[in-house]
Parts: C-alpha cells; sequence; structure tokens
C-alpha cells in the first residue's frame, strides 16, 4: 500500500527537484561547485538548437538538390530508396562515438556525424515526391515552353513539398536526439544533464529530459508550420 | 566532465589475459586479432538487445494494429491518435527514458517503454493508410457476397493492406534496432554498454564490432520481416508470374 501511495509522490517530488534545477540550480553531486540554474540550462539549450539547425540546414543543402535532379531525371532510385532504408540502420551511438574516436571530437565532427544521419530521409523523400508528381503535369509544363529549370521550381517542387518536409520532418527527429548524446563528441548540449548524472543529480537529469522533450515538440511544431506556410494554396484548396 | 563509469562499468580485463597482440596497442580502425578473443562479449550485448528489439516492436504492433483498426472503424478518432502517437514519435528516447525515471526507474522496462512508444506512429500510420487504401468496389462485393463487417476485416481488408503493414513493421523494426543502443542510458543492456565501453577507451574496434552487430540485426530484421510479407500474400506472386 504504501508503495501505491508514495509513488505519486516522488514522482512529484522528482519534478520539483527539476524544476528547482533549472531555476534556481543546486550544489553539483560531486561536491562543491554550483550547477543548473537559468542561464546554464539555457547556455546548454542554445547549443543543443545550433547544432541541430546546423546539421539540419547542411544535410538540406546536400540531400534536396541531389534529390530534386535524381527525381527529375528518373534516375537513381535504387540509390535514392537504398540510402534512406539504410540510413535507418545506422546506430546513431556507435556512429557519434566513432566519430568522435576515430575522426576527433569537436563542433566541426558532430555536424557532420548528424548530417549523415539527416541525409538519407531527405533524399529519399525528395526523390520520391518528385517522381509522384503526375506525369501530365509535367508534360504540359514542357508545353507551354517551361526550361528544365522552371519545371523543377515551379511544377514539382511545389507539388513535392508536403512529401519532402515528411522527410525533413524525420531528419530533424533524428538529429535533434542525437545531439542529445553530443557531449559523448565533446559538445555540450542538453544531454550533458542527462548523461552526467554524477555531476547534475536525478533532478539534472529529469530537467534535461523535460527540456529535449519539449525543444524537440517545438522543433517539429515549428516545421509543420514551415510546411504549411510553403504548401501551395492550391494543394490546400485540394485537401479542405 | 564527462564520466561514464556509472553508465556502463568498463570490465577491469578488457585487455588482460587476450592475444590480440600489437594491434590493441596500435588502435587502428579494426583490430582482428582482438575481436577473435573476445567475440564471445557480444554474446549477452547482443540477446538483450534482440529482447529489447522484439518486446519494442511486438507490444508496439498489438497497441498501433488495434488503434488503427478502431480508427478505421471510427474515422473521427484517426487525427487524435495520429497526434498523440506522433508526440511519442517526436520526443527523443533518451528523454524519454528519463522522463519514465520517477514511474519505472531505470532499467529493461523502462527502455522498452519508451522504444515502444516511439514505434506506434509507424506503425499505425501504414496499417490505417493500407486498410483505407483497399479499393471501395472489393469490400462492395464482400459485402455484397454477405461478409459481415468482422469477416470483411480479416478476410478482406487486412489481407489486402498486408503491403503496407509489413512495410511498417519493417521500418518500425529497422529505427528500434538502431535506437535500442541508446537502452543503456537508462541501464537497459543491449549493444549500446558496448559501444560506450569502446568509446571510454577510445577503442575503436569495440565500437565497430558492437554497431556492425547492430546493423546487421537490423538488415536480417528487415529481411525476414520482408520474406514474412511474401509469404502472407500469396496471391502477389501468383500476379507476378
Amino acid at each position: 500500500m504504501t508503495a501505491f501511495a508514495s509513488a505519486p509522490v516522488a514522482a512529484f517530488g522528482l519534478f520539483g527537484d527539476a524544476f528547482n534545477f533549472v531555476f534556481s540550480g543546486r550544489e553539483a553531486a560531486t561536491g562543491g561547485v554550483q550547477v543548473g540554474g537559468p542561464d546554464a540550462v539555457f547556455d546548454l539549450a542554445v547549443k543543443q538548437v545550433e547544432v541541430t539547425l546546423l546539421a539540419l540546414g547542411v544535410a538540406i543543402l546536400l540531400a534536396l538538390p541531389v534529390g530534386l535532379i535524381l527525381g527529375h531525371r528518373g534516375r537513381g532510385e535504387f540509390v535514392a530508396v537504398t540510402a534512406g532504408n539504410a540510413g535507418r540502420a545506422i546506430p546513431e551511438l556507435a556512429l557519434i562515438a566513432l566519430m568522435a574516436t576515430a575522426v576527433g571530437v569537436g563542433l566541426f565532427n558532430l555536424v557532420v556525424a548528424l548530417a549523415i544521419l539527416g541525409i538519407p530521409p531527405i533524399l529519399t523523400n525528395t526523390f520520391v515526391g518528385i517522381r509522384q508528381v503526375d506525369r501530365s503535369s509535367v508534360e504540359a509544363a514542357k508545353g507551354m515552353g517551361m526550361s528544365n529549370r522552371e519545371i523543377i521550381t515551379k511544377v514539382e517542387l511545389p507539388l513535392a513539398i508536403p512529401t519532402i518536409m515528411g522527410g525533413v520532418r524525420t531528419a530533424s527527429i533524428n538529429i535533434i536526439a542525437t545531439a542529445t548524446i553530443a557531449p559523448l563528441a565533446g559538445v555540450l548540449t542538453l544531454g550533458d544533464l542527462i548523461i552526467s548524472r554524477n555531476v547534475y543529480g536525478d533532478a539534472g537529469v529529469l530537467a534535461g529530459a523535460v527540456l529535449v522533450a519539449l525543444l524537440a515538440l517545438s522543433l517539429e511544431l515549428a516545421l509543420s508550420g514551415i510546411q504549411w506556410a510553403l504548401t501551395s494554396k492550391g494543394l490546400k484548396l485540394q485537401r479542405a | 566532465m564527462i564520466d561514464f563509469v556509472q553508465i556502463a562499468a568498463v570490465d577491469p580485463d578488457f585487455f588482460k589475459d587476450r592475444s590480440g597482440g600489437g594491434c590493441i596497442q596500435d588502435n587502428n580502425l579494426f583490430c582482428p586479432g582482438w575481436v577473435v578473443d573476445n567475440y564471445d562479449r557480444y554474446v549477452d550485448p547482443t540477446l538483450q538487445h534482440l529482447v529489447l528489439v522484439l518486446s519494442a516492436v511486438g507490444i508496439g504492433f498489438a497497441i498501433a494494429f488495434s488503434l488503427a483498426i478502431l480508427a478505421h472503424r471510427r474515422r473521427w478518432l484517426a487525427s487524435p491518435f495520429l497526434a498523440a502517437t506522433g508526440v511519442l514519435y517526436t520526443i527523443p528516447s533518451i528523454s524519454f527514458f528519463f522522463l519514465l525515471l520517477p514511474l519505472t526507474g531505470r532499467g529493461t522496462t523502462t527502455a522498452i517503454i519508451a522504444l515502444t512508444a516511439f514505434t506506434l506512429q509507424i506503425i499505425f500510420r501504414n496499417v490505417l493508410t493500407g486498410l483505407r487504401n483497399v479499393p471501395v468496389e472489393v469490400t462492395e462485393a464482400a459485402r455484397g457476397i454477405g461478409y459481415t463487417p468482422k469477416q470483411m476485416l480479416w478476410r478482406v481488408e487486412i489481407p489486402l493492406a498486408m503491403p503496407e503493414i509489413v512495410a511498417g513493421l519493417r521500418i518500425a523494426t529497422v529505427s528500434t534496432v538502431a535506437l535500442a543502443t541508446l537502452a543503456v542510458f537508462a541501464n537497459g543492456g543491449g549493444l549500446g554498454g558496448e559501444i560506450i565501453s569502446g568509446s571510454n577507451l577510445t577503442f575503436k574496434t569495440g565500437i565497430i564490432v558492437a554497431g556492425s552487430i547492430a546493423v546487421v540485426m537490423a538488415i536480417l530484421f528487415d529481411a525476414l520481416i520482408l520474406l514474412l510479407g511474401r509469404l502472407l500474400t500469396p496471391w502477389k506472386r501468383a500476379a507476378a508470374l
């Protein structure tokens, strides 16, 4: 009985500790120094957002043009689809650990590793999205005298936006999740609160977990907003 | 600053009494001799990893499949189910482990709950899409020859949705194999422990072997489910002939 009754109370207590950890900080579990507090936590959060957006940006810059061109020409289906499948099988932890051990720690290497995780879903979805565009729309565009470039940017890309953004959102979820273990690669993000329990204690761990979850959900919400803004009016009408 | 000893204690005889020779000291990308002498240390983590993946995907499939059938019958349920599973999918597993900390503490159960939560969206979405893509003519015909809704579901709709269901199961399983390496942070075992050990000692071979086992496991599961899907849709093979 007591175990039943005390579990929610204990849960509440730990959440309270986590709250205090973020807003006023506490003494490190190792003793001596003060850890946590709004400034320190804010810096870690900024770092996590920074590496996530950098890596997502790099992944989009590399994967989007390749996917657009392959999709437009209808070539390289095997490469584009296999990349997506293979990408899912990469264990995030092994990738980060190997990058840190074999190549070196630091922001640049971390961003490269995270971008590697982001490229496959964007590449695959861009390719598939472009291929799914109705061929008659493309033929009509050709008939109107549009150049290849115009066909890609004015016809295929707008029609493929929902699928492409689906890939970008999958990539962002992978990247922000893996950015949480970035402290393994020497870059301190919010994940440090989770990983270095011996310093921050369970209050820090829980605070880190809550903040990482909120950050990931906010990013997802922001991307779905961007998707809505990028989707052409015609497609929105069609859905409604 | 970072001390992983709490997470994965490196056992003291990692390098002791082994005949790996000079390549351990060289610590190049891969040391075959060490692997030959140490393959046995990967057996337990691999089995733990299998348990994590099979439990998470099995439970996840049971829940997501039921939700999808429910949402297929009552259409208004689809949006809230999609949103709820979407939130669970978006929260990074490593964060999820510790959100559960006050409730289930550290351990395999916590890891399995978080990994299960991740699989729901993928499976739910695919099963629902599969059920919705069944042509209306087919369901009309089934109704015409007197199928009850239950017969329709099990004999017509689910079999025809099988390709999408299998596709969802493949994506969920392969992703979960990769993700389960993080279970080590929740004290949930699995191959992640060996990756962390290798990382702590900056011993590349240890990381590569554990990571490769996970990749091979993902590929094998993928092939196995693909095969299962073929067996469950014999009419597809007939059509191909």
